[in-house]
């Protein structure tokens, strides 16, 4: 084997071992990289325990609550199946609304309330102009009372 | 070359034209939303250079030309630059809207690998003396950094992530109104004539350096 | 257009901040990046001169 072969087989060596090294890496992220765990998951009990971990969903409508004279803030999350009640005192990024998602970081307590230490706002890929949002709002809304109507008399044998 | 700098321009001047003047408000995130115009475009390139400059890098080592790995590493400070715009603009996006300015979901993470990937690919093509050890150790490196692309792009589907999904996408629809996504496309494709135009003069610069550089060796040899 | 004022245009809503930052970076670096060349060709031409 010439030295240059040699020195070739080497560095292709290092570099396979490199490759393996970051599949290694990633496979571990990979584990890890659960960003939020869902209402559903939490009342199933798969969220870790005892650690902070996140937990995503929706704001359920209704259910926000502001305690006076200070910055506490009451709220439930939900996956449409479960929901979680969350307590967080701080401010709020500006997207977070009722009935949007949200992403809380924090501690489950014994009771199942979640005290959370950051309240993250998600939201969704879709961007159009106010009005068009509008439009979609009310189409869905008369969709969601014609269906109803349709659905009513099967309902009731 | 000129011509592509031309295009770029007159791309960018129409691109900001929608995006600032003609593109409305958004219906959930006011005007901040604009920053997309750039955020988007940003890491579709950073992307797609990863790709090209793999692509080139395999070419490369099959056919052993040497031409091949020049492109690739005209290419990789302009990959590494959008690379970095996308995380900065993300990161001025986030602020306002999510709440934090980085948060280690995996869309995020895997970007900020990616920029690593850059910055090691560099590392390694400047270390070696001997350009073509350089060029063959590195290409092997872009190669196998190239899985990274593809954990990219799916990781807001494989995972729950904070960052959302893709709005434009082959497979579907474009969740964005028309307008909005017409200032996206053309913001990305004065990206790209911008980024063609870097590298073809970055790749002219490199093979007169290493023309140069191999003058001067013949030159030490001869006076041996 | 749907501007009322330049004053509007410059608040962007109350993010000015984030939208002009992100856009003046993103400027910065295409300039940085094109004076570089500049220079690297420079450097260049000087080197053949000699």
């Amino acid at each position: 084997m010439k030295a240059r072969h040699k020195r070739a087989a080497f560095i292709i060596a290092g570099l396979i071992a490199l490759a393996i090294a970051a599949m290694l890496v990633l496979n571990a992220f990979r584990s890890n990289l659960v960003f939020f765990y869902t209402p559903t998951q939490v009342v199933k009990g798969e969220a870790p325990q005892n650690t902070s971990f996140r937990i995503g969903g929706l704001v359920e409508q209704g259910s926000l609550r502001r305690t006076k004279n200070s910055l506490d803030i009451h709220f439930a999350v939900t996956d449409t199946i479960n929901r979680v009640e969350v307590i967080y005192s701080g401010i709020l990024p500006d997207l977070f609304k009722e009935d949007k998602g949200v992403v809380a970081q924090g501690k489950l307590d014994n009771n199942g309330l979640f005290h959370a230490d950051q309240v993250l706002a998600k939201h969704d890929e879709n961007y159009m102009p106010p009005e068009a949002a509008e439009a979609l709002k009310q189409a869905a809304e008369i969709n969601q009372k014609t269906s109803k109507s349709l659905v009513m008399p099967e309902a009731k044998p | 070359m000129p011509w592509f700098f031309a295009i770029a321009t007159l791309l960018v001047l129409a691109g900001l034209y929608l995006s600032f003047f003609v593109a409305p408000t958004d219906f959930q995130q006011g005007e901040a939303y604009r920053i997309i115009f750039i955020h988007v475009p940003a890491a579709w390139m950073s992307m797609f250079i990863y790709l090209l400059m793999a692509a080139w890098a395999g070419f490369g080592l099959a056919l052993n030309a040497r031409l091949s790995f020049m492109m690739a590493q005209a290419l990789a400070p302009t990959g590494t630059m959008f690379t970095f715009l996308a995380l900065i603009t993300g990161s001025l996006w986030g602020k306002p809207m999510w709440g934090a300015w980085w948060v280690w979901d995996a869309r995020l993470t895997s970007e900020l690998i990616l920029l690593f990937l850059y910055i090691g690919y560099m590392a390694l093509q400047s270390a070696f003396e001997d350009s073509r050890k350089a060029d063959r150790a590195s290409a092997v490196f872009l190669m196998v950094g190239a899985i990274n692309v593809p954990i990219i792009y799916f990781s807001v589907k494989w995972w729950n992530t904070l960052h959302q999904g893709a709005s434009v996408s082959l497979t579907k629809a474009p969740a964005m109104a028309t307008i909005m996504l017409w200032g996206m496309l053309l913001m990305a494709l004065a990206f790209w004539a911008y980024s063609i135009g870097v590298a073809l003069w970055r790749v002219r610069c490199i093979i007169a350096e290493r023309e140069c550089e191999a003058g001067w060796l013949n030159n030490l040899r001869e006076k041996e | 257009m749907h501007w009322q004022s330049f004053e509007a245009f410059i608040a962007m809503g109350g993010y000015g901040f984030y939208v002009w930052t992100s856009f003046g970076i993103t400027a910065l670096c295409c300039v940085f990046e094109v004076c570089q060349l500049r220079r690297r060709q420079q450097q260049l031409v000087l080197k053949e001169a000699t």
